[in-house]
């Protein structure tokens, strides 16, 4: 089971599925950087075609939410429909026998990346805020260590032991006993 | 279990970029849209001509009733009304 702070992936789903409209905003929050990596990075959409499957990706789920037999299994779920969705979107632009286009090459290997990627940015949450929100600034939305500084109020002549210091706690809080890699967790 | 080096952890970190915002926001106000499918499937069940107009063409009977149309909401439409 993986953490996110104080609630699993299987709490969040079934929010989802009584009806909580506020669990349904968290869960696309909690899974909307995987599903465009999938799209951007697996498959190389263009931001138009990625942001069609990245919408068609949530409203499928958000249908077929009741149906998930697994609430924990939602990541692997999520990504199975990313990958049709991107395929088929390849393929209606493929311009010959599009039903033979296969997989890309690399696919599976970026994706293990992203499930591992997501493990990481799960531990992430569990950190105090000042970290998370340094690593998250610096690393995943590219910010410079000036707009850092400015947003968070701290010199930017301090940043980047600050991001140094984080990652240690990062590394720490992964090594903590009982720590698995979401893959096994779920399955794969 | 794996152990992670800094530069590994930093490497991973940038591999989840942030998708535009308002795609986010979309996708979290899907509730929102549901409930709209909610009012289509209720106005197709008292009003016959609305829903004679979606089974001729349901894309452009969507449009012309003033909703937003996706192929998530026409599937759904479709799913709801068994047509």
């Amino acid at each position: 089971m993986i953490a996110h702070g104080v609630e699993t992936d299987a709490q969040l789903v079934a929010r989802c599925r009584a009806g909580d409209d506020d669990a349904w905003r968290e869960l696309v929050e909690r899974f909307s950087r995987y599903v465009y990596a999938i799209a951007v990075q697996a498959y190389r959409l263009s931001e138009a075609d990625a942001e069609d499957v990245f919408q068609e990706v949530f409203a499928r789920a958000y249908i077929n939410l009741p149906k998930l037999r697994n609430d924990s299994a939602v990541r692997p779920w999520l990504a199975q429909m990313t990958r049709r969705l991107c395929l088929d979107t390849l393929r209606a632009s493929a311009r010959e026998q599009p039903e033979d286009l296969p997989e890309p090459v690399g696919a599976d290997d970026t994706i293990a990346k992203l499930d591992e990627a997501l493990y990481v940015h799960d531990a992430l949450a569990t950190l105090p805020d000042n970290c998370r929100e340094i690593l998250d600034r610096f690393f995943a939305r590219d910010e410079s260590y000036r707009n850092i500084g400015d947003a968070l109020d701290i010199p930017p002549g301090t940043i980047a032991s600050r991001i140094s210091r984080c990652l240690v706690k990062l590394k720490t809080e992964l090594e903590d006993e009982g720590r698995k890699p979401a893959s096994v967790e779920s399955g794969g | 279990m794996r152990h992670y080096d800094e530069e590994t952890l930093a490497d991973l970190l940038r591999t989840l970029p942030v998708p535009p915002q308002a795609w986010v926001k979309a996708a979290q106000e899907i509730p929102l849209a549901r409930r709209g499918l909610d009012d289509i499937v209720e106005r197709a069940r008292e009003d016959q001509a609305f829903r004679e107009a979606l089974i001729a063409d349901l894309e452009t009977a969507l449009e012309s009733a003033g909703y937003e149309t996706s192929p998530a909401l026409t599937e759904a439409v479709r799913e709801r009304l068994s047509f």
